[in-house]
């Protein structure tokens, strides 16, 4: 795919492919080398701003780096396969996966007044000795107090709830718009899909409207005559259950309608036809080859409602205990950081073996 | 499609209405005259009013905004790249750990992403000297970041279903690769990266906790204003805030949803 090595080689060749873009491309490179300059150095820049003049010149910076890459693989003949590749994944590298790296070290730090609150990974001892400081001190401090074991237990099992529910109301919705005729089913997961689009904290604000003492369901119900006295919903596990339910619903509809899209109407008919009723063909036939898509759907609402802070925060009440609330609350109030690391190293211990579970359903899913 | 009564389209209508009511109410009390929430004293936009006063809420707005629109144009790059060496790259080395890195964001829960981003750029502060101190800079990072992920997997399915051979031909006619990309693989899956910067605006917009760990002094969001006001209670400015805001999304959404409709009938 690369000619640069002939192009080099040969002038006849270079000739033949010469790129109209490179004089342009030369141009580019002077007028923002110059633009960088007169930026950084302050020169020629009459009266703006100083976020106008740092806006210049980390535009001017970064046109300039690209096109010096570019020139300098230009002349040397270089693959740009890898520049390709190096661009996310070092972004990824040094955002995503070096901080996990400095949350386990720092869970293994001792807490201290200073600036940043934890103890250094190494330092020199009172006789000039390096000394390494690690310890599995926070680790043993959540083993043996209740309060942390209780709250992984309950949020496993908030996460668990929420998950079978969200299922139990999915499936339907999935399968109705699975069987629906082609414009209805765009139309119909438009639908599914809009409520992930608008913000997550206002759906979750929208359920206190609802569950309050005098909101509207209680209104609704009390005006039926259904009920005489409001029913108790906010700060509840229930008001908690409902919330994760509903924002994360969308999350179980796709992969299920994913799945449910490519069942062959043909099983089902011959199921039908060997004499089957419809509950028994759905238990049999549709059921099991809905797995994948159940499993990527469960696990695609409980790994991140394990974590969940927003909903148990604005809808549960004080003795709704879940982990995310509880780290939330180690470092914002304790400000006790090597335990908060130590509660979110935990907490990831418990949500890798689910990622890997749907990363491998999803691989399998990929490659049919 | 096998008739089979009504139980089905029932349950299908119940799970619409659990995914709309809650919205629509929010709607409709936005212009409730009445102080009192749930309760109805008459049509007014007084609240929208009072929300154009709010200089807090609007500086929190301008700053959420900012925020949005440099760090999905940040993450429609990375994930673009990522998406693209993912399904056009064969083997090399570090795939399986980039495949990892796409995906595993979609799913962590938000207190771990925001916890080890907020250390790392604290240890980064003291070895590194950069960043100094938390604000825009760092929750713009963050938010790139998980947003890339999203970006990718929307860029990822285009790029599996666009025609490989409208590529193939290009490069038999002599484009280099950057040519190829620019003249025929971005304009194929340019709606898809239109849809997939909008999400990534409207997820950074939207989030929460990670801004929370993140940011610093003078760099509240949106959602950090929305989220402190909210804890004391319901209040009628929010609800007109609300519906703003899901007006825009419905709106954009809706755009996107056409434009990409009308990409991919011809090309499939």
């Amino acid at each position: 795919m690369d000619t640069g090595v002939f192009a080099g080689a040969d002038p006849m060749t270079a000739q033949v492919t010469a790129d109209p873009w490179v004089p342009i491309r030369r141009l580019a490179l002077l007028t923002f080398g110059l633009l960088w300059v007169f930026a950084a150095t302050g020169f020629l820049v009459i009266d703006v701003s100083a976020q106008v003049a740092g806006t210049l010149k980390l535009l001017s910076a970064s046109v300039l780096l690209i096109l010096l890459v570019n020139e300098v693989t230009d002349r040397l003949g270089w693959s740009r396969r890898w520049l390709v590749i190096a661009v996310p994944m070092l972004w990824l590298l040094v955002f995503f996966l070096v901080p996990f790296i400095v949350l386990g070290r720092i869970s293994l730090a001792e807490p201290m007044i200073a600036r940043p609150p934890y103890s250094p990974l190494w330092d020199w001892g009172r006789d000039g000795a390096l000394q390494i400081i690690a310890s599995l001190d926070n680790f043993r401090f959540l083993l043996s107090d209740a309060l942390y074991r209780n709250a992984y237990l309950s949020s496993i099992k908030v996460a668990g709830i929420s998950t079978v529910f969200a299922l139990l109301a999915g499936y339907p919705i999935a399968y109705y718009i699975a069987r629906s005729p082609e414009p209805r089913r765009s139309v119909l997961l438009l639908l599914v899909i809009l409520p992930f689009w608008t913000s997550f904290l206002l759906r979750v604000y929208a359920w206190i409207g609802f569950l309050r003492r005098d909101g509207v369901i209680n209104n609704v119900l009390t005006w039926a005559g259904v009920i005489d006295e409001p029913l108790v919903m906010m700060q509840t596990d229930f008001a908690v259950y409902i919330g994760i339910v509903y924002t994360y619903l969308p999350f179980m509809i796709l992969p299920l309608y994913a799945n449910l899209v490519k069942l062959d109407d043909a099983l089902l008919e011959a199921a039908g036809d060997l004499g089957a009723s419809p509950t028994v063909t759905f238990l049999t036939v549709t059921l099991p080859l809905s797995m994948p898509g159940i499993i990527a759907g469960s696990m695609l609402v409980f790994i991140p409602a394990i974590g969940e802070y927003v909903i148990p925060a604005l809808l549960g009440g004080p003795d709704t205990l879940m982990i995310g609330r509880v780290l939330w609350d180690e470092f914002f109030s304790s400000r006790d950081w090597p335990v908060a690391s130590a509660v979110a190293i935990v907490m990831l211990v418990l949500v890798v073996l689910p990622i890997m579970w749907l990363q491998s359903v999803q691989n399998r899913e990929a490659s049919q | 499609m096998t008739r089979r009564g009504w139980f089905l389209p029932v349950l299908a209508a119940l799970g619409f209405v659990f995914l709309y009511a809650p919205i629509l109410s929010l709607v409709v009390f936005s212009f409730n005259e009445s102080r009192l929430v749930t309760v109805w004293g008459g049509f007014s936009t007084r609240w929208y009013g009072e929300l154009l006063q709010d200089g807090q809420m609007l500086g929190a707005a301008w700053i959420s905004l900012k925020v949005g629109a440099i760090s999905a144009t940040i993450a429609t790059v990375i994930g673009t790249l990522a998406a693209f060496v993912l399904t056009r790259f064969a083997r090399f080395r570090g795939k399986m750990v980039l495949t990892g890195m796409v995906t595993a964001p979609l799913v962590m829960p938000e207190v771990i992403t925001g916890l080890s981003l907020l250390l790392l750029f604290v240890a980064m502060e003291t070895s590194l000297g950069w960043p100094a101190g938390r604000g825009l800079t760092t929750v713009i990072i963050a938010h790139a970041t998980f947003c890339a992920a999203y970006v990718t997997v929307i860029a990822q399915s285009r790029l599996r279903d666009m025609d490989v051979s409208l590529e193939e031909a290009a490069r038999d006619l002599g484009a280099g690769p950057v040519r190829v990309f620019f003249d025929i693989t971005l304009p194929v899956i340019a709606p898809a990266l239109i849809s997939g910067w909008l999400l990534a605006f409207t997820l950074s917009l939207d989030d929460l906790v990670i801004a929370s760990f993140v940011s610093g002094p003078g760099a509240s969001t949106l959602p950090m204003v929305i989220f402190s006001k909210v804890r004391l209670g319901v209040s009628p400015d929010v609800n007109a805030l609300a519906s703003i805001m899901i007006g825009i999304v419905a709106l954009a959404v809706v755009v996107a949803w056409i434009l990409l409709r009308r990409q991919t009938r011809p090309t499939r």
